[in-house]
C-alpha cells in the first residue's frame, strides 16, 4: 500500500471487483458497439428462421460474433454442416493470440488455473480491449472478479439486443428490416478496419472482400476457408517478401 | 429430434469449433510471442475471413435486405466506410452514414 495507493484501484472483495467490472463495461463504448452488432444479428435469425432462444444460447457458449454470423448464415443458406465448422473454427484462430496475451495480466502467483477458464472462455475483442486496458492497475487478487465483471456485462449485453434485434426485426416494414440487417456487414467492415494498423492487416482485408464474392459466384466449395486461407497467406506473403511493417 | 437438432448444430459445428482455439491458448499461453510468425499469419487469415463474411452479407444478402437492390447495398457500404474515415475512425460515424444512405436509397426505389 503506501506509496501505491493512489495509483492502484484497490478492491476490498472479489465482490466490489466483480461489480466495479461490471459498472466499468456498462460505462464503455463497447455497450454501443455490441447493442448494434447483436440487434443486427439478431434480425438475422429472425430472417433465417432461428429461435431467440437459440441465438441466446449460441452467444452465451460463443460469444464472438464473427462466429455466429458465420454460423447463422450457414445454416440459413443450407451449408454442409463440415464446411461451416471449418469456416468458424477459421474465424476463431485469431481468439488464440488473444487468449496468450491476456493471461500474463491474469496471472498472478496465487492464481489457479481453473479460476482462469472463465476469462479464457470470453475472451473477445470487447473483454480483450478493457482487460488490456484497466487490469494492469488492479492488483493481481482482483483481476480475475473484475475481468469476469466486465465478461458478464458485454455477454449479457449481447444477449438482451439479440433478443431486441429479433423481435423488432419480427414487426417491422421490409425496408426497416434490411437497415438491421445491414447492421452486422457495416460494423464489422469498419471494425475490422479500425483494428488493422499493420499493412498485412489492411492487405489481408481487402483480399478477403475480393476474393469471397468471387469464390462464392463461381461456387468453389469451402469459400469462407479458402478466402482467409489465400487471402491471409497472400498478404503475409507478401509482408514477407516487401519486408512491411508488423 | 427435430427441435433438438438446431441446439446441437450450435455445440459441434459452432461452440466447440470456436471454443478450441480459446482454450488453446490458455493450455500453451506461456513462451509465444505476439508478434512471432504464427501468429501474424492467423490474425491475416482470420481478418481476411472476417470481410469476406462482410462481402458475402452485402452481395448475397440475406432476407428483406435482398430487397435493396445490389448497387444500394454496395453504394451504401462504400458511402459509409468512407465517412469512417473522414470521422476520426468513428464505427458510429460510419455504420450511421451507410445506414442512412441504404434506407433514403431504398424509399427512394420504393423497395
Amino acid at each position: 500500500m503506501g506509496t501505491w495507493s493512489s495509483v492502484m484501484r484497490t478492491y476490498e472483495t472479489n465482490f466490489v471487483s466483480f461489480a466495479a467490472g461490471v459498472g466499468s463495461a456498462l460505462t464503455s463504448v463497447f455497450v454501443l458497439v455490441l447493442a448494434g452488432t447483436y440487434i443486427g444479428i439478431g434480425a438475422l435469425t429472425h430472417n433465417l428462421g432461428l429461435s431467440p432462444w437459440w441465438l441466446a444460447i449460441s452467444t452465451a457458449l460463443i460469444f464472438a460474433a464473427p462466429a455466429q454470423v458465420i454460423l447463422i448464415t450457414a445454416l440459413g443458406a443450407g451449408s454442409p454442416l463440415f464446411e461451416v465448422a471449418i469456416a468458424v473454427t477459421l474465424s476463431a484462430i485469431r481468439l488464440f493470440p488473444m487468449v496468450v496475451a491476456l493471461m500474463p495480466v491474469l496471472r498472478g502467483p496465487k492464481t489457479r488455473t481453473r479460476e482462469l477458464v472463465i476469462p479464457t472462455h470470453f475472451t473477445s475483442v470487447s473483454m480483450w480491449v478493457e482487460s488490456l486496458r484497466i487490469l494492469p492497475s488492479l492488483p493481481f487478487a482482483r483481476r480475475v472478479a473484475f475481468c469476469n465483471g466486465l465478461s458478464v456485462a458485454y455477454c449479457g449485453t449481447a444477449v438482451v439486443f439479440g433478443f431486441v434485434g429479433s423481435y423488432l426485426a419480427a414487426g417491422l416494414p421490409a425496408l426497416l428490416s434490411a437497415a438491421l440487417l445491414f447492421i452486422t456487414p457495416l460494423s464489422f467492415l469498419m471494425s475490422t478496419a479500425r483494428n488493422a494498423r499493420a499493412a498485412i492487416d489492411r492487405l489481408a482485408l481487402v483480399l478477403g472482400l475480393l476474393l469471397a464474392p468471387l469464390l462464392t459466384y463461381f461456387q468453389i466449395g469451402l469459400d469462407l476457408m479458402w478466402t482467409g486461407v489465400i487471402g491471409g497467406t497472400l498478404a503475409y506473403a507478401t509482408h514477407r517478401l516487401l519486408g512491411l511493417r508488423a | 429430434m427435430n427441435e433438438l437438432a438446431p441446439y446441437l448444430i450450435l455445440i459441434l459445428v459452432g461452440f466447440l469449433p470456436n471454443e478450441l482455439w480459446r482454450m488453446l491458448g490458455l493450455v500453451l499461453a506461456r513462451g509465444l510471442n505476439e508478434n512471432s510468425q504464427i501468429v501474424l499469419w492467423s490474425r491475416a487469415v482470420a481478418t481476411a475471413i472476417l470481410t469476406g463474411v462482410v462481402a458475402k452479407l452485402i452481395f448475397f444478402a440475406p432476407g428483406d435486405l435482398a430487397s435493396v437492390p445490389l448497387g444500394v447495398r454496395v453504394g451504401a457500404a462504400s458511402v459509409g466506410f468512407a465517412a469512417f474515415l473522414a470521422v476520426r475512425r468513428s464505427v458510429f460515424v460510419g455504420v450511421m452514414a451507410g445506414e442512412a444512405i441504404l434506407v433514403g436509397a431504398g424509399l427512394f426505389y420504393g423497395s
